[in-house]
């Protein structure tokens, strides 16, 4: 069951649109701000606010890389594995950030704290590598930076 | 030197709200085209001044506005929408101007939905940028209160109402017709083109496509006019472009500079050169996208014609540099294997085609590459080509592997002969 404050802002997105089923996108979206993923059960309850089938749902679910169909950690890392981060070496900190977390891509950790994932080019080529630890950017990581900023996220 | 986007940028891309936007200016030549001018004489003025799109592939934006049906009945409904979906690997530009100055864009695209007479504007953005995404619903509110957006602007009779859609991420979103499958809620695969989206865009209704630095270029361009922005390149194509330069160089970055500075003064002038201990072997001159230039092109002209006719495309303009200590097949690899996740899978030379070159590049830098594979690397890279697929997303794959494959041969056929990756 989709929660009061879900099917409220759910509402508030489809109001912009000419029918509710436009509103798929914002509607995943906003069930996984507030749980982390979209389960089974979220994405049949999706399909019936918006009046179209779980198949719809679920194919827009799967199709769109920042949606979760799995339960993911507390945190989520994104690593830029393109290619200006390649050149500047991303292939390392993955190596660092995986020995040290004891997870590889897809992994999340056995507490529940973080998630990694790769993830394509961030904009932030200029000051390659780059990551993103939930929404927030950070650049030109070093190994002693990544060890610095993983303390900051429980 | 001129340099109309960028010179209100702060450093760090710090606050710039409406009240600095407005002390600068800003939107002062949207009260004059309100005021002064009709849907018509913008279009038009905008077709003189030969604004080429920026968001890659240089279609004149004036003749894309004058696709639009006007046919008078001003009840109709037309779309207006700034492609914002910066995801080409290696550009970083469009998120500069719009963390730099949105009320720039916002400007620009009150202007542009004038022209067209839309009554609705989208500005579909990246989901990974959320410091644009903050700064944007803060100037559009902004500009909501000062009367420049919502019903009866400045008086005129216009309406506009503009929206930020935050995307879930995928390239394909950032192809025009498959981004408005997107904003319609939908999985962002291409659609068929014709009719094409002025015709039939945004829910079937005649729509613009623009990217952001297109148009945070239109009120620079109604207030000096076509000429002017004409003077303001290297080549007589018009105006200046956001370039840029990642990789092992001295100082990775981007500038605002006349359109057709060439790749050396680029490389050289503005990116401080190769770091110490590298050489310079190529690189994509506007995106992953984009076929490799080598030494030889240093002296071409950055701008769309002068590219084009070097063999790559002016792309995005900011450039990613292949240096001697990085393998070239690796970098191709991970270039083809971007655009094998990123395939929407929906036509045979895309879906099959990326996939089947991403292993064998894999196979290659790892060194159980075979021989023949070379050549059907070159058959895939012509089989994903123009004219085979649904949209530009394979041939864009194709470019860099096809001049790849051509400007580092021997690197290919080393790996395959020594079984190994020389640079591993």
């Amino acid at each position: 069951m989709l929660s009061e404050e879900e099917i409220k802002e759910i509402q508030e997105e489809i109001k912009q649109y000419p029918y509710p089923a436009v509103a798929c996108i914002d509607a995943l979206k906003i069930v996984q701000h507030h749980r982390g993923w979209v389960s089974d059960e979220s994405v049949k309850d999706i399909a019936q606010l918006l009046s179209i089938s779980n198949e719809e749902v679920d194919g827009v679910a799967t199709f769109y890389s920042r949606i979760y169909r799995k339960p993911v950690g507390r945190n989520v890392i994104l690593i830029c594995d393109s290619v200006s981060c390649m050149i500047m070496g991303y292939e390392s900190l993955y190596e660092h950030i995986s020995k040290k977390l004891g997870i590889r891509f897809g992994g999340t950790t056995s507490d529940g704290r973080f998630t990694l994932l790769p993830n394509s080019c961030l904009g932030d080529c200029d000051n390659a590598p780059a990551l993103m630890i939930n929404n927030d950017h950070f650049n030109k990581i070093t190994a002693e930076k990544i060890d610095e900023l993983l303390k900051r996220y429980k | 030197m001129e340099k109309p986007l960028t010179k209100n940028i702060r450093p760090d891309s710090a606050d710039y709200n409406l009240e600095d936007y407005s002390r600068d200016s800003g939107y002062s030549n949207l009260r004059k085209v309100l005021k002064n001018m009709s849907p018509a004489e913008v279009t038009n003025l905008v077709k003189a001044s030969n604004l080429l799109g920026r968001g890659g592939a240089g279609f004149p934006t004036g003749v894309k506005w004058s696709l639009i049906p006007m046919d008078g009945d001003s009840s109709k409904q037309k779309y207006l929408i700034c492609n914002a979906d910066e995801m080409e690997p290696g550009t970083f530009k469009d998120r500069y101007l719009l963390e730099g100055n949105p009320h720039q864009l916002i400007e620009g695209m009150i202007i542009s939905a004038y022209a067209i007479q839309a009554s609705k504007a989208y500005i579909f953005l990246r989901w990974a940028y959320k410091k644009a995404e903050a700064g944007l619903r803060k100037a559009i509110d902004e500009a909501y209160k000062a009367g420049y957006l919502g019903k009866n602007i400045l008086g005129s009779g216009f309406n506009l109402d503009l929206y930020v859609h935050s995307s879930a991420g995928r390239y394909i979103c950032g192809e025009e017709t498959a981004l408005l499958n997107s904003l319609e809620g939908k999985r962002a695969v291409p659609r068929t083109k014709p009719p094409y989206p002025a015709i039939s865009g945004l829910f079937g209704k005649p729509t613009v496509v623009n990217n952001v630095e297109t148009l945070s270029w239109i009120s620079h361009i109604v207030e000096n006019g076509a000429d002017w922005f004409k003077g303001l390149s290297l080549t007589g194509t018009g105006g200046t472009k956001l370039y840029g330069a990642s990789g092992r160089v001295k100082k990775p970055g981007i500038w605002e500079l006349p359109l057709g500075t060439t790749m050396r003064e680029l490389l050289e002038d503005h990116a401080g050169g190769m770091i110490a201990g590298h050489r310079f072997r190529g690189a994509l001159p506007g995106g992953v996208s984009t076929d490799f230039l080598i030494e030889e092109h240093l002296d071409v002209k950055m701008d769309f014609s002068t590219v084009a006719a070097a063999g790559s495309r002016l792309g995005t303009g900011t450039m990613i540099i292949l240096d001697d200590k990085t393998c070239p097949v690796a970098f191709i690899h991970n270039v083809e294997r971007f655009f094998a996740l990123e395939s929407c899978g929906w036509c045979t030379p895309c879906r099959e085609g990326l996939p089947w070159v991403e292993k064998m590049l894999a196979s290659i830098e790892e060194g159980s590459g075979k021989m023949e594979y070379i050549d059907l690397l070159n058959f895939n890279a012509e089989y994903m080509g123009p004219g085979n697929t649904f949209c530009a997303h394979a041939p864009g794959a194709a470019e860099p592997l096809q001049s790849g494959l051509k400007y580092f041969h021997d690197d290919f056929i080393k790996h395959i002969t020594d079984k190994k990756c020389p640079w591993r």
